[in-house]
């Protein structure tokens, strides 16, 4: 695998592959010393063009845990504010010869046409609504945790699909593993046709009791202003996820950053049923595993020879 | 009332002998073999195979070759003035060329638009110097396409505009384009609409369905086209007046047209080459240099709508909306690019190779479609009974060739069918009685 630009590109094969390389990097993080030597003297660029703070953090974290040069460009306050264009920007990144580089963009397609520019491997962090597979992977890790499979599964996205590229990664995610999906949400925030993506379609969550799994969005202020949903109170009455609506035994999942009170209660967001946190701390195992996968997987394994000549298997301090 | 008026570089008229060509002419009612003898730039005579040995002309072996009336399309952009980088008269016209057209209509929504008789007076002088086909200008509707007042419309006509359109934008306001349809009784001059609810449209990028569900891409229902047809067939229908709807995309746009003409409306309508030949499963390949523009791309039963409508007369005819851009402009992510895709140099090839040869429709209805939009803007239909003034394409039917391989007469490489391997291919164009397009390596005046 070069880049990974959309779940969509993935067997399930491919998927467990990752997440089994995850476990061992959870493996490593229990130890003192968290880092190993994989990409040493390699260079991994991140590339954020929208605000980000757990995935830009998580990739960059991972990236150093690897051993890897760490290049974090942010758009506000680089070239970018000065009208360079995505293509020239690149260009000028691909200079360092980075391995990689880690995309993040408010519009679809981005990281794929990076990927036809750029010699490094390309890493969609989000392109517009589209995909963040990053985000799937690592939902899909947290749940096999603590399901041990996802087959059967009945999980339940619920809120602004529309907006959402966590949503569409995740439906896509979820279901090549086997999850059975529903989606549920005010009609003008479900995408005309979604269902065609294999999921069921509802309004209501009259039957949400069924889930195993409840996948919460988020909620932007702004969708009131543009008429999708009337206020933010019709839109909880209707559609919060609270502890009358969350039974004991239903898993909680959203992709971060809440909104109180909007999307979910104060209650369910600190339940024990609540898997926020660890979605939190999957991000990082999950994203060097993505780096290794694309970075290094296909080098033999114990790791490249380091300079005393003696190789140093993955999971080795440095 | 004032006349349309057409400009092309003056030169040679032409003195040729197409020899042994299959000469297709649907409205002329002409379908055999001939050689077709052109002298002084005129269709002098259409002779029995075989029978003409003229020494003066040149003579070209057109044995298995095609020869049909040159075709016309009624929307172009050729981007002049003030966005030239992209594409000008001489670079448009000689696209155009390229494609077997000896005739262009040029939209109006250039930088500035073209709202003032002397707009049309200059950019027709600029034709009669660099144009290698006949080009002719619409102005706006409105004045400098903002919506709100009329443009001169009867001093535009005198100055030779082929008709009127806000094309790029709708008429927004019903009673803007009631009085323009007034007005058109003074002036005449056919309004060509280019039909989108901007707000239905929002931000939407490409069409609504399960692609866009998929892709995250925010979708332009087929209902902001097809609401706006009603609207505005109502208008002319109680007015009296003659419009032309551009760029039909949707089944319902089909429907509402279908019911329009049922009703008396003097309406016309267009279909482009790409909505007639793709769908929006493309834009899942996210390259907007091919797949993005407005109206976009939308579904199999819309493409199929359309086909049937071309069959049964309800689209009129097909015109590229020829839309170039420079690369800068189509080098970035989906929602961001520039609209448009070219499609003059391929017009004929894609349809051809798409609808003709797997059965969908005959080559004489392709090639009717092809010419016909001509009469719609008062200009004479491109014709091969003699007499005619020499408007021909010649084409090799059976002619493979890769899009692009040699690059494009136009300044612009935006174009959808961009390194499709097509059949069927324009070897050479007449226009206005002049030879306006050789292909390359076509070699000419072998014929022994």
């Amino acid at each position: 695998m070069k880049h990974l630009l959309s779940i969509e590109q993935l067997s399930k094969a491919e998927i467990e592959a990752i997440l089994d390389r995850a476990e061992s990097f959870a493996e490593v993080g229990r130890r003192d010393i968290k880092k190993v030597p994989t990409l040493r003297g390699r260079t991994v660029v991140t590339l954020f063009y929208e605000a980000s703070t757990r995935t830009s953090s998580s990739f960059e974290l991972a990236a150093k845990r690897l051993s890897a040069d760490l290049v974090s460009v942010k758009a506000a306050g680089s070239s970018v504010d000065k009208g360079e264009s995505l293509k020239d920007t690149v260009a000028t990144l691909s200079a360092y010869d980075p391995a990689a580089i880690v995309l993040r963009h408010p519009y679809a397609g981005a990281a794929q046409m990076v990927a036809g520019w750029a010699d490094a491997s390309v890493i969609n962090a989000g392109d517009g609504k589209h995909e963040h597979p990053s985000q799937a992977l690592l939902d899909v890790y947290t749940l096999r945790r603590r399901l041990g499979s996802l087959e059967g599964k009945r999980i339940w996205i619920v809120g602004d699909v529309l907006h959402s590229r966590v949503a569409r990664s995740n439906l896509i995610a979820f279901k090549a593993m086997g999850a059975e999906l529903t989606v549920c949400g005010p009609p003008a925030l479900i995408p005309r046709g979604l269902e065609q993506l294999g999921c069921a379609v509802t309004h209501s969550l009259d039957r949400m009791g069924e889930a195993d799994v409840v996948y919460a969005l988020r909620l932007q202020h702004e969708r009131m202003r543009e008429s999708f949903v009337p206020s933010l109170r019709e839109y909880a009455a209707h559609f919060q996820i609270d502890s009358r609506r969350l039974g004991r035994k239903q898993l909680l999942m959203h992709p971060g950053p809440v909104n109180r009170g909007v999307e979910l209660s104060g209650e369910v967001i600190d339940s024990p049923q609540s898997l926020i946190a660890e979605q939190v701390a999957a991000g990082l195992v999950v994203r060097m595993a993505i780096l290794y996968e694309l970075l290094a997987a296909g080098d033999e394994e114990p790791a490249p020879a380091l300079d005393n000549g003696r190789a140093t298997p993955i999971g080795q301090p440095a | 009332m004032s006349k349309t008026k057409l400009e092309m570089r003056a030169g040679e008229s032409a003195n040729l002998l197409l020899r042994g060509a299959t000469v297709l002419d649907p409205a002329a009612g002409i379908d055999a073999r001939h050689d077709v003898v052109v002298r002084d730039g005129k269709v002098a005579e259409l002779a029995e195979p075989g029978s003409v040995d003229v020494a003066e002309l040149e003579a070209i072996d057109a044995e298995g070759l095609h020869a049909f009336p040159a075709f016309f399309d009624p929307h172009v952009h050729l981007r002049t003035p003030g966005q030239e980088h992209k594409e000008d008269i001489e670079t448009g016209a000689r696209s155009a060329a390229a494609g077997g057209f000896c005739g262009i209509l040029a939209m109006a929504n250039t930088e500035p638009p073209v709202s003032e008789p002397a707009d049309v007076e200059a950019l027709l002088v600029d034709a009669r110097a660099a144009a290698a086909v006949k080009v002719g200008f619409l102005a706006t509707v409105t004045r400098a396409m903002q919506g709100e007042e009329l443009t001169e419309m009867a001093s535009l006509r005198q100055a030779g505009a082929a008709g009127f359109s806000d094309d790029g934008l709708p008429v927004r306001s019903a009673n803007i384009l009631r009085r323009a349809l007034q007005y058109q009784r003074l002036c005449g001059g056919t309004i060509a609409l280019h039909e989108e609810d901007p707000e239905l449209s929002g931000s939407g990028v490409m069409h609504e369905g399960a692609v866009s569900a998929a892709l995250g891409l925010d979708g332009v229902p087929s209902i902001s086209e097809s609401t706006m047809i009603a609207r505005d067939a109502a208008i002319a229908g109680y007015e009296g007046g003659r419009i032309h709807v551009q760029h039909l995309s949707a089944a319902e746009s089909v429907e509402a047209v279908r019911a329009a003409k049922a009703a008396g409306v003097q309406i016309t309508c267009e279909a482009s080459p790409h909505h007639l030949c793709l769908t929006d499963e493309e834009v899942r390949s996210l390259d907007p240099r091919r797949f993005k523009m407005n109206p976009p791309l939308r579904g199999e039963a819309d493409r199929q709508a359309l086909i049937e409508g071309l069959r049964d007369g309800t689209i009129d005819c097909i015109a590229t909306d020829h839309a170039p851009h420079a690369p800068e402009e189509k080098e970035v992510p989906y929602e961001q690019a520039a609209m448009g895709v070219t499609g003059l140099e391929t017009a004929f090839a894609a349809l051809h190779t798409h609808l003709v040869l797997p059965g969908t429709i005959e080559l004489r209805l392709l090639v009717d479609r092809l010419s016909v939009a001509a009469g719609f803007f008062e200009v004479e239909r491109p014709s091969l009974a003699p007499g005619s003034e020499a408007n021909i394409a010649l084409c090799d039917l059976s002619a493979g060739w890769t899009v692009g391989e040699d690059g494009y007469e136009s300044r612009s490489a935006n174009s959808w069918c961009d390194g499709e391997e097509l059949t069927g291919r324009v070897l050479m164009t007449l226009a206005g009685g002049q030879i306006a397009y050789r292909l390359r390596s076509f070699s000419m005046g072998v014929a022994a």
